[in-house]
């Protein structure tokens, strides 16, 4: 793969309901700090990638509205409709395609704005299955209940995760949700749909997130500190969930497998200082990190009880606060590639992670974990 | 920014997108559910290629991308995987909280088949049990021709 580089970084802070800003506002607010941050103005960007859900947005071509915000007027601009590290992925394919020296990538959304249940319901297939009336929350709750079973991880480790990333959140300035919880309070709050308590899942947010991404040319231009991209991959797993082994994550392990050999690591529990994982509820921080090789099948729970995945742990996951911290549907991987920026370039303050030289950031779309992309990112070119 | 909004109300413009769809079955899906209507019997797809069958039933293979698929009716018996019983009532749900949703592997198949369980406690509900179809009595040729699984008895 052609060098490119993380250039520039915005988030606006994550919040419930941000009631003051529309959709296009966060979006203009993340766009002119990644700017900032890179030391660079609009012109300086030569096409924009936004990403969006309709559904979401509650708006048809929902990419058309936010393309102004985004600088991306009189611009090439594109779009993608799912998780953010998508839209970067497209992003990042933009710039090693030649056209293009930097791209933009925005995405962002307002969950405080409308119905979670119903939008996610309405990702299921109408014919066989929508009309039973699952959602997000009971479709990763069937999938808890099988990873559960399978590997014996316990609903004391899922509620430690929470802890874990809810104190994190603490620490963390764009974080929504920081809490000091014990495992207790995780486990009395409200059974949502078992085995997940209400404080098993993250919350329905509002945020935007932007990056900017340069060709190696272009990344030594400006003031901004680069962070380069390693590797980068995507794998789908079957849009019917039921046809999938709901306790494994298949496409993840391969998604991981090809960034790891992009990146040239071949022992990724060694060479891989932290990671920025989609926690969108606790089970798959646990999951996904056996999913990428980073824990052994069923022995992430007691990696996590030990302490291994802690601020000061062998391998610092979800620093941040993860998703538990703030989830911004959509824009939360883009926050992963963001945060993970952050640390290697040193600027994560109260959660600064000591070693941070190559870092995972991680994106889901679909139910229950359907696609992936995981990107490695590195302080040496 | 947000000083520019201190001390001021901020509004709320209430709407709601309210689109009719009607979605053509296609013939995979209409055969499944007139065999589901007419003669209470379940039936998946074939795939020689990948010696599986699928439930709900796939035009093609999702997996090899293969047409060759050909109708298996099996028994409405199967063994609960996955399992959850949704206690808050979420705004999707058709029925009344707490609602028990199951993957069911149908005996023969390879696939999980999303449904209801009912006539069990929450409490009782385990992955490996053997749960069975109940038939609705007046069926429409949807989902719910199946009213929910139970326990096999
Ligand atoms: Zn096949």
């Amino acid at each position: 793969m052609d060098k490119a580089a993380i250039i520039g970084i915005g988030m606006t802070k994550i919040e419930a309901r941000r009631d003051d800003w529309t959709f296009a506002d966060m979006a203009f607010e993340a766009t002119r700090k990644a700017l900032e941050d890179a030391g660079m103005t609009i012109g300086d960007i030569d096409n924009v990638i936004t990403t969006s859900n309709d559904f979401w947005d509650g708006r048809t071509i929902s990419c058309m509205a936010v393309g102004d915000a985004s600088g991306a007027s009189d611009k090439n601009v594109s779009c993608v409709e799912g998780d953010g590290t998508f839209g970067a992925l497209y992003g990042l394919a933009r710039t090693l395609s030649g056209s293009y020296g930097t791209t933009l990538v925005t995405a962002h959304s307002k969950g405080s704005q409308s119905v979670s249940s119903l939008i996610t319901n309405a990702a299921f297939d109408p014919i066989y299955n929508r009309a039973l009336g699952l959602d997000m929350i009971g479709a990763c709750a069937l999938q808890a209940s099988a990873y559960m079973h399978r590997t014996g991880t316990t609903a004391r480790q899922l509620a430690q995760v929470s802890v874990k990333n809810h104190g994190n959140a603490l620490k963390n300035p764009v974080a929504q949700l920081g809490m000091k919880l014990s495992v207790d309070d995780v486990l009395k709050s409200e059974m949502i749909a078992d085995p997940l308590h209400k404080l098993d899942c993250s919350p329905v947010s509002d945020g935007c997130c932007a990056i900017i991404i340069a060709n190696e040319d272009r990344a030594k231009k400006y003031k901004g500190k680069p962070v380069w991209i390693k590797g980068v991959s995507m794998c789908a797993d079957a849009y019917f969930f039921g046809d999938r082994d709901l306790s494994t994550a298949a496409s993840l392990s391969k998604a991981a497998k090809q960034a790891f050999a992009q990146a040239g690591i071949n022992d990724p529990s060694s060479q891989i200082d932290f990671a920025e994982l989609y926690d969108a509820f606790s089970y798959q921080e646990l999951m996904w990190l056996e999913g990428m090789g980073l824990a052994g099948d069923g022995a992430a729970g007691k990696m996590l009880e030990e302490g291994a995945f802690d601020i000061g742990g062998k391998l610092p996951v979800n620093a941040s606060g993860g998703l538990l911290g703030g989830h911004a549907v959509i824009a939360a991987g883009l926050y992963r590639i963001a945060e993970v920026v952050r640390q290697i370039r040193g600027e994560a303050g109260a959660y600064q992670v000591k070693k941070a030289r190559t870092g995972l950031a991680h994106g889901v779309n679909g139910l229950a974990g359907q696609s992936h992309c995981v990107w490695i990112l590195g302080k040496d070119k | 920014m947000s000083n520019v909004f201190k001390g001021v109300e901020p509004l709320v413009v209430k709407s709601k997108i309210s689109v009719p769809y009607h979605w053509w079955a296609g013939e995979t899906a209409s055969a499944f559910f007139i065999k589901l209507r007419d003669e209470q019997k379940i039936s998946g797809t074939w795939c020689a290629a990948c010696k599986k069958l699928f439930l709900p039933p796939r035009k093609t293979c999702p997996l090899c991308f293969s047409a060759q698929i050909e109708w298996k009716t099996v028994q409405p018996v199967g063994t609960v995987t996955a399992f959850t019983v949704v206690r808050r009532q979420l705004a999707a749900m058709p029925r009344k909280a707490p609602v028990i949703y199951a993957m069911i592997k149908i005996d023969g198949t390879e696939t999980g088949l999303l449904h209801i369980l009912d006539e069990v406690k929450p409490g009782d509900v385990k992955i490996g049990m053997r749960v069975e179809a109940k038939f609705a009595e007046v069926r429409k040729a949807t989902i719910f021709d199946i009213e929910y699984f139970r326990p096999a008895r």
